[in-house]
């Protein structure tokens, strides 16, 4: 009960701080002087084309580039009526991309799920790999298993990300057959939900995955041994061997208990940090990612893509560490039973 | 019949060094208790620790055995394989740890870690061994097993938790249970219950101990052998009463001698009457908001101090003693300035006899730096009080330069001065901090307090870090610096035996109020408030005849609304400090 309150309370704050969040980015977005259609109108001038400073104008008009920045604002979240009425982020307008000439929904549309798909396979290897190699390293400190993880683990970490992607195509497909680039193979690109198609996406996940997902499974891992450690140097360890408890059931249910708590507290991290270093390996991969959008609609000042985009990373922020509280709170009683009496 | 455990000729060494206990041989009866006594250092918990096999990696037992009597003839721990030892580890040998604190895991139920030895050692299970678990609780004294059961460590204060502790040592019936320095973190009136406790289940239960202590008068309680350990070897060792009485190594009579007692027969002194107070708090309290709960709920205070009124005489000491949590460290704080006072309460300072009184919370820039060159501070932990990183040379000169003090060669000569002045040499001033022991580290503290010749000088329980020994030369050394630089001490402590030999004036406190205030002599000599009989009773000595009288401290260390009818109050409303005799002030109704 008391968690559900908890979570509430909770999902309040990240609405919250979602709402600081927008302003932040529509400010930090119109920084730099100008916008997509002043420059647009000021080159068709330049080169004289009236008949597209028409349209320009028009456009600025239709999505309000004319009105002064606040009442831009409040229309863009939707929290005032536009040219048509009450139309956005919270109506399910994410406005239009000048530089692709469409709704913003229907650019990102697929590349949002594939987004979410490809860092949710990253965090879940980041941690299939962390925990049990971690807990190896620490519980082995100072022998070959730790050096040699630590040495690979540092190797990961201290390749770039793009060259690793464009070596492991590279092998991947010389050796086990692996598709290079993309999500899916070309045909299913527009073909309906088939297990074919998931099997496919699946098989292009594996590169991708393991690329975006080696720095932070070895940073992740370094840090659980470090953790680790230090809990192992407690006295209630001592008082475990002490019990006369056998080492690897002492290790899973004391330290590991206590290490687990930063490694949880890190998913809030790890999802935003992985949808903004996925860029470039997507680019470098040719996945339908969000992240090729992001970068080319911040290049041409394509204000409303990348004010959506950016809105989409911080939600995925917001939830991570929403998720990773939540969880918190279940795992540890003394964040939970804080100001209980005794 | 064999002992039921025998240690034969135990050596051990950290890989390759000279051994750190060496040759050490005694043996522990069914149903008695050993105390290994000695220093840190001394390699008695080494020792026991050998007996579980929880040594430190790069600890190697070099030679000896250590016997343990089984139902099926004496088995050797230390050649026994790895599953053997971890049977008989909880089952039939258990231990308790020195830090209740951190030795619960912080994340399991209390029931959950106790009921685990249990399922480890073949059961039982399920209902039957919650049921054990609950008796034992019972048993070690918590008023609500059930609601125990189900709480986590960070639920129960220090003593709770070494109670849990005891609980889960002795849930499986071991024969033998070894408590390694198991009331040391504890308040002194903490510690006797505690104490009291282990004598009662080892009465009933016929479970032999072995108790790792530092502290003579704990074995004058609990032991009946004693084996006195200095720097790995067996100096003495022999019944408790004897060694006691009269030590024969030189070792152990110096360490009895070091012992700080309160004394057997104090005169009651007339307090020195004297006008010129160097430090002065006027109705000084403290009230903290606790954040509590999560979101809008309101904030708990907590009053730290209520209604502090002390005065420190020019030349003269004041000490403040109490256990955790008596507001004692809150009260010296607020005393330099280096935390506000609540509206009302204010502290007064007087730099010389015939200069005006300053109020410490309300000075502009400039005499605050002067305050501050004249109230110094000595703080408990030397290890941590003292930046690993700079030279002895540079730590202690850095507040010469902080105040622009003289030219570089005048600092480094008073530095040196400094250093001989503590008892150590000027050719220390070149090492870092590490190249010395905790008490030489402390003789630095004090050296770097007076190098801007302070009048005043607050030491936060300059020795609780201490070994007994070193603890004796540091106050000696205190001692001698006051009356030769005319110093006046506000003296923080917990130990009542500490203060009585070098306060004018005590001040007893327990949960932000002042108790009791007198002369250490009529303090000790004509105790009045149950707190202070409890304080005093709870001081373990090192007489065997003088046992800790467990009714005065359960008395005295419980609830106001227990204590008898003259101190007697509920909730806040604490009765008033009224003066029973000249100089000596007691709270209570009149």
């Amino acid at each position: 009960m008391q968690i559900l309150r908890y979570a509430i309370y909770r999902f309040a704050t990240m609405l919250l701080t979602l709402w600081v969040v927008s302003i932040l980015i529509f400010i930090i977005i119109n920084l730099p002087p100008g916008d997509y259609l002043s420059n647009q109108i000021a080159e068709l001038q330049a080169s004289g084309q009236s008949a597209g400073v028409a349209k320009a104008e028009f456009l600025r008009q239709e999505y309000a580039l004319d009105r002064p920045l606040w009442q831009q604002y409040l229309i863009w979240v939707g929290f005032f009526p536009g040219p048509h009425g009450f139309s956005g982020l919270i109506q399910g307008n994410f406005g239009w991309s000048f530089e692709f000439d469409a709704p913003v929904a229907e650019i990102v549309g697929d590349s949002l799920w594939m987004t979410v798909m490809v860092n949710l396979a990253a965090v879940l290897f980041v941690y299939l790999v962390a925990l049990p190699l971690g807990v190896l390293a620490a519980a082995r400190a100072r022998s070959w298993v730790d050096y040699t993880s630590a040495f690979v683990g540092y190797l990961g970490l201290a390749t770039p990300n793009f060259l690793l992607a464009l070596i492991l195509f590279y092998y991947g497909h010389k050796h086990l057959d692996l598709p290079i680039g993309g999500l899916m193979d070309p045909i299913y690109e527009n073909a309906p939900m088939s297990w074919d198609k998931v099997k496919s996406i699946l098989v292009h996940l594996i590169v991708p995955t393991f690329v975006i997902g080696t720095s932070g499974a070895s940073a992740m891992m370094q840090r659980l041994r470090a953790n680790m450690l230090d809990e192992l140097g407690k006295p209630y360890v001592e008082t475990a061997i002490a019990k006369g408890m056998p080492p690897r059931r002492m290790l899973m249910k004391y330290p590991l208990r206590v290490a687990f708590n930063p490694f949880v507290a890190d998913i809030g991290n790890l999802l935003p940090s992985m949808v903004s270093g996925s860029v470039l390996v997507s680019v470098v991969l040719g996945l339908q990612t969000i992240g090729p959008d992001l970068l080319q609609a911040l290049k041409s000042q394509d204000m409303f893509l990348s004010a959506f985009v950016l809105m989409f990373v911080a939600l995925l922020t917001l939830i991570g560490t929403m998720i990773s509280d939540v969880l918190l709170v279940l795992l540890d009683p003394r964040i939970r039973y804080e100001g209980r009496k005794s | 019949m064999t002992s039921l455990l025998s240690v034969n000729n135990l050596s051990i060494a950290f890989s390759g060094n000279a051994p750190v206990v060496e040759d050490v041989s005694f043996t522990v009866e069914e149903g008695e208790t050993l105390a290994l006594v000695g220093e840190s250092g001394s390699g008695k918990t080494l020792t026991c620790r050998a007996a579980l096999g929880i040594l430190p990696r790069t600890a190697k037992i070099t030679s000896g055995e250590i016997m343990l009597r089984m139902d099926d003839g004496p088995v050797d721990l230390l050649t026994l394989d790895k599953r053997a030892v971890r049977d008989i580890r909880g089952n039939q040998v258990s231990m308790i740890f020195q830090e209740p604190m951190r030795s619960l895991s912080p994340l399991h139920r209390i029931g959950n870690q106790v009921v685990e030895v249990l399922h480890l050692h073949g059961g039982p299970f399920g209902a039957k061994a919650k049921q054990i678990v609950l008796d034992v609780f019972e048993q070690v004294g918590f008023p609500d097993p059930e609601r125990t059961y189900r709480s986590y460590p960070f639920e129960l204060s220090g003593g709770m938790r070494q109670r849990a502790m005891i609980a889960m040592a002795m849930v499986a019936r071991p024969k033998l249970m070894i408590a390694d320095e198991p009331t040391t973190a504890l308040d002194v009136t903490t510690q006797a219950q505690v104490l009291g406790l282990m004598k009662d289940l080892q009465q009933q239960t016929g479970m032999a101990m072995i108790l790792v202590t530092h502290d003579l008068g704990v074995v004058a309680n609990m032991a009946e052998k004693v084996v006195v350990m200095h720097k790995g070897k067996v100096m003495e060792a022999g019944n408790a009463p004897p060694i006691l009485n009269a030590p024969v190594h030189a070792y152990t009579k110096a360490l009895i001698n070091a012992a700080p007692r309160i004394p057997d027969n104090p005169e009651p002194v007339l307090p020195t009457s004297g006008h010129d107070m160097i430090l002065e708090m006027k109705s000084v309290a403290k009230t903290y908001a606790l954040r509590s709960g999560r979101g809008w709920s309101g904030a708990l205070k907590v009053h730290a101090c209520r209604g502090v009124d002390l005065a420190l005489p020019r030349g003269k000491t004041l000490a403040i003693v109490g256990e955790s949590g008596s507001g004692k460290t809150t009260a010296a704080r607020i005393a330099l300035g280096a935390e506000l006072p609540d509206p009302g309460g204010e502290v007064l300072f007087r730099s010389s006899p015939d200069s005006e009184a300053l109020p410490v919370h309300a000075m502009d820039q400039q005499t605050r730096l002067q305050f501050q060159r004249e109230a110094q501070m000595v703080f408990q932990d030397p290890y941590s009080s003292l930046s690993p990183r700079m030279r002895i040379q540079d730590a202690l000169t850095e507040p010469l330069e902080i105040h622009k003090i003289g030219s570089r060669a005048e600092q480094r000569e008073k530095a040196a001065d400094l250093l001989r002045l503590v008892g150590l040499g000027p050719d220390m001033l070149l090492r870092f901090p590490h190249a010395f022991s905790g008490g030489q580290r402390q003789r630095l503290s004090i050296a770097r307090a007076l190098m801007l010749d302070p009048k005043l000088l607050v030491c936060d329980e300059p020795t609780s870090a201490l070994d007994v020994s070193v603890q004796e030369q540091i106050l000696q050394l205190l001692e001698e610096i006051r009356n030769q630089k005319k110093l006046s001490y506000l003296f923080i402590s917990h130990d009542l035996a500490v203060v009585a030999r070098i306060a004018d004036e005590v001040a007893v406190m327990r949960r932000g109020l002042v108790v009791e205030q007198a002369p250490p002599d009529t303090l000790f000599y004509n105790p009045q408030h149950p707190y202070t009989k409890a304080l005093i009773a709870a001081q373990p000595e090192p007489e065997i005849d003088r046992p800790i009288d467990l009714k005065l401290v359960a008395q005295g260390a419980g609830m106001p609304d227990r204590w008898p009818d003259a101190f007697r109050f509920d909730g806040n409303d604490a009765p008033p400090l009224v003066h029973v005799e000249p100089g000596h002030k007691v709270r209570c109704h009149v």
